[in-house]
């Protein structure tokens, strides 16, 4: 795709634009707000945040799986994954965003 | 837990600020990353994730009641791919504490890993 990458600087950047906050707290604060998240769901709680899109849990059963190179089948174990659904008004912000400056040309 | 509830949270460890600014903390960040995607950027936020964009071109659906076809047009989907560290850190608890979400085929936790 077209742009850079953000990182947790440029998040902490925009607390310290848009609130006036010192940079070192708003760095911290990104960090507390990242590691709430991922603490409830570490606990297994679902996280739903209005308006950006929500964070589920899904338990996979063990299944057999391949090694790619060699070809040998390998056991997968049960494991918990993440799964992160994008609410609508994040899409249409996304879409509105893109189809706009991109027009027809495919991104890659 | 809900945005509310986040925030309360932070309230809570932050009695500094006000609840309202915890709320504007709050709401930037995820602001700020739902921006950087409709820019076309991505956002990677190490050990938690990163937020990317994926194209998807216009095809040609069907709707499944009817069997009519149906154009879709081109779009941008957003998508999350989880960070090492937090896919570990579900599952080093996932033994002692089994999933609260309900989910279609809740799988009874394993004995052992």
């Amino acid at each position: 795709m077209g742009g850079k990458t953000l990182t947790r600087a440029d998040l902490a950047e925009a607390v310290v634009q848009k609130v006036g906050l010192p940079r070192n707290e708003s760095q911290e604060l990104v960090e507390l707000v990242l590691d709430q998240i991922s603490g409830r769901l570490a606990d297994g709680e679902a996280v739903k945040l209005s308006s950006f899109g929500s964070f589920g849990i899904r338990q996979k059963g063990q299944r057999v799986g391949r090694n790619p190179k060699t070809g040998k089948e390998v056991p997968i174990t049960p494991r918990r994954v993440l799964v992160f659904r994008p609410s609508n008004i994040m899409k249409d912000r996304i879409n509105a965003g893109l189809s706009r400056t991109r027009g027809k040309t495919p991104a890659e | 837990m809900i945005k509310s509830e986040l925030i309360q949270r932070i309230s809570t460890n932050n009695p500094h600020l006000y609840h309202r600014d915890v709320e504007r903390i709050v709401n930037v960040i995820f602001d700020e990353i739902v921006d950087a995607l409709a820019r076309g950027d991505r956002v990677e936020l190490r050990g938690f994730g990163a937020f990317t964009v994926k194209h998807r071109a216009a095809r040609q659906g069907r709707n499944p009641r009817t069997g009519a076809s149906v154009s879709v047009s081109e779009k941008f989907v957003p998508f999350f791919k989880t960070g090492k560290e937090l896919r570990d850190k579900l599952n080093d608890v996932a033994v002692p504490k089994p999933p609260r979400v309900s989910s279609k085929s809740a799988k009874p936790a394993a004995s052992s890993p």
